[in-house]
């Protein structure tokens, strides 16, 4: 059997008083499409972070690759990782973000080469080539010398798909990608993700294009309330949802 | 200034000339008797009556105007007005990059250097500088010998001359006020930028050089163009500290030739000249940082006088470009 690329055991987050993760078990398989859907404040962004550990967890157990995230184990106890081996461990794992977080001082083609250079150590020409590969590649080759400011939301987030990329990482996780676009924009970004898709890269999707999910999606989630209500191929769950909170919620947004 | 050419001059649906390709003729432009402003020429005749008034106190005062003229080039003079730009400069230069490392430190999770960096900027903007360059020019008074172990030893007051009584005085006073306006331009950077780039694998540090500093520049120039500025004006109080810049160099030739109120105008004259040419470094300065917060530059005053210019001549406006 293979090592899942991400397996989650019993995770707790609260930020403060609110507990907004309530014990997550799932496991996502190498290669595997897997989104998660439900309702805002369901906790599924803050799992997604936990995952790079942007945020850490208050209980349970997260791992990515075998690995565990932000702690190192020795015998049965915990030890906390530092800053310089959390960032070792986040160069694997690429993330987009709904806001698309682009540096806005940097134009679209040094947004890309930014993190080889500076994390990788790369020349700069190496990085520009790889760069310029997958500026072409989600549909951008023309616009490399222009600042985000002087893109779309559509073309800003293709750009920040191509700049976690660079760092050929082994799992992408994507929060909420379409969900600051215009609905005319939505549909280049989802088609770089389908491309991604089909050249096997393992994805996690925060999303509420159940058209994406049903369509790309190898395994679904639906989240409510800090715990997983339902999960399975999302063809069945979103056709066929057995749980009342599944059927109420998607009969919301379908 | 004259408003009819400060708009876009070449497309714009203006005159009978300009049709659009082949479709609905350009609208005509409406024509309306403008709004009379009868205030703004009531209180422009005011003050001019105000300046002339001015102007005439000060020619009938007991002032020898041409010894403002002879002695605005004198050696001295001039001398003066290098060391105050050169201290100027140097205290500033000390008091960004010291400042910067203060913000971050003060931003710092560990509480030690945290701490350290609040107690410094709570000590030097407690107290006046003028206070702390006296305190810097009396330092042999506690410690009569500096003493670095094995690498540096010499008598205080040889170490303290005062050209590095007014370099730490100035430099350490503005590092602390430097210190709050970089912790301020480095927490108006988006949270989301800091995630992005840990995302990326970036180190704490190098997340800060490279993606929080540039973007808090912004924010931080402004007013550091502002600290500059009064910085060439504080340094007068070096004064106190013997070091000879310009209103030391002008007073001492006011007080011997007893042409006081004429060397103070010498001096006035320097600073304002030093004071507008930073103003207009410090424009250009910021414009370079707007890159990327701005879809397109604003033309500088140079560019405007072009395209006003181009207009004028009802040229067609070309290469002007932000």
């Amino acid at each position: 059997m293979t090592t899942p690329m991400v397996k989650a055991e019993g995770v707790h987050k609260s930020f403060g008083a609110a507990h907004i993760l309530k014990g997550i078990d799932l496991e996502v398989a190498p290669r595997e499409v897997f989104c998660l859907i439900g309702p805002s404040g369901s906790g599924k962004s803050t799992f997604l972070r936990c995952i790079n550990h942007l945020e850490k967890i208050n209980a349970g157990r997260l791992s990515v690759d075998g690995e565990l995230v932000g702690y190192r184990q020795k015998g049965d106890k915990l030890y906390e990782l530092k800053d310089s081996e959390v960032a070792l461990q986040r160069r694997d794992i690429g993330m987009v973000f709904q806001r698309f977080n682009l540096f806005p001082h940097m134009t679209a083609i040094e947004n890309v080469m930014e993190a080889p250079i500076q994390v990788k150590g790369e020349t700069k020409a190496v990085a520009r080539a790889r760069a310029e590969k997958l500026l072409d590649r989600v549909g951008l080759s023309d616009k490399a010398g222009n600042y985000p400011t002087q893109l779309s939301g559509g073309q800003q987030q293709r750009v920040a798909i191509a700049r976690a990329l660079a760092m050929e990482p082994k799992l992408m996780l994507f929060d909420e990608p379409t969900s600051a676009l215009d609905p005319e924009l939505v549909g280049d970004v989802l088609d770089v993700m389908r491309g991604l898709a089909e050249d096997g890269m393992t994805m996690i999707v925060v999303t509420h294009e159940m058209g994406f999910a049903r369509e790309v999606g190898d395994a679904l989630v639906f989240m409510d309330d800090g715990v997983v209500v339902e999960s399975g191929h999302p063809r069945d769950v979103l056709t066929d949802p057995q749980h009342d909170r599944t059927k109420s919620f998607l009969s919301k947004v379908l | 200034m004259t408003d009819k050419f400060d708009r876009t001059p070449a497309g714009s649906p203006a005159g009978p000339v300009s049709v659009s390709k082949g479709a609905t003729p350009a609208p005509e432009n409406i024509k309306a008797i403008p709004v009379r402003h009868v205030g703004r020429w009531i209180s422009g005749v005011v003050v001019i009556g105000l300046l002339v008034a001015l102007g005439y106190a000060f020619s009938q005062g007991n002032i020898q105007w041409h010894a403002v003229g002879d002695k605005l080039f004198d050696k001295n003079v001039v001398a003066g007005a290098g060391r105050t730009l050169l201290i100027s400069v140097l205290a500033m230069v000390l008091g960004v990059i010291l400042g910067v490392v203060l913000a971050v430190m003060r931003l710092s999770k560990n509480p030690v250097t945290s701490w350290v960096a609040w107690l410094y900027i709570w000590f030097f903007r407690g107290t006046p500088v003028y206070v702390q360059l006296l305190l810097w020019f009396n330092l042999a008074l506690i410690f009569p010998v500096l003493n670095i172990p094995f690498i540096y030893k010499d008598e205080m007051t040889d170490v303290m001359t005062p050209f590095m009584c007014a370099l730490l005085g100035l430099a350490l006073n503005e590092a602390a006020y430097m210190a709050e306006i970089c912790r301020a331009g480095i927490q108006s950077v988006d949270e989301g930028q800091t995630e992005a780039s840990h995302a990326l694998g970036m180190t704490q540090g190098k997340t800060m050089r490279r993606v929080v500093l540039p973007q808090a520049l912004r924010v931080i120039i402004p007013p550091t163009g502002n600290e500059f500025i009064n910085m060439l004006k504080t340094s007068s109080l070096v004064y106190a500290v013997t070091y000879n810049e310009l209103l030391r160099s002008t007073s001492q030739i006011g007080s011997t030739s007893y042409a006081v109120m004429e060397m103070l105008f010498v001096a006035s004259i320097w600073y304002i000249v030093m004071t507008s040419v930073f103003s207009v470094g410090q424009y250009y300065l910021e414009r370079r940082f707007a890159r990327g917060s701005l879809r397109s530059l604003p033309l500088t005053p140079w560019q405007r006088v072009k395209v006003n210019l181009a207009a004028f001549g009802n040229r067609p406006s070309g290469g002007v470009s932000a």
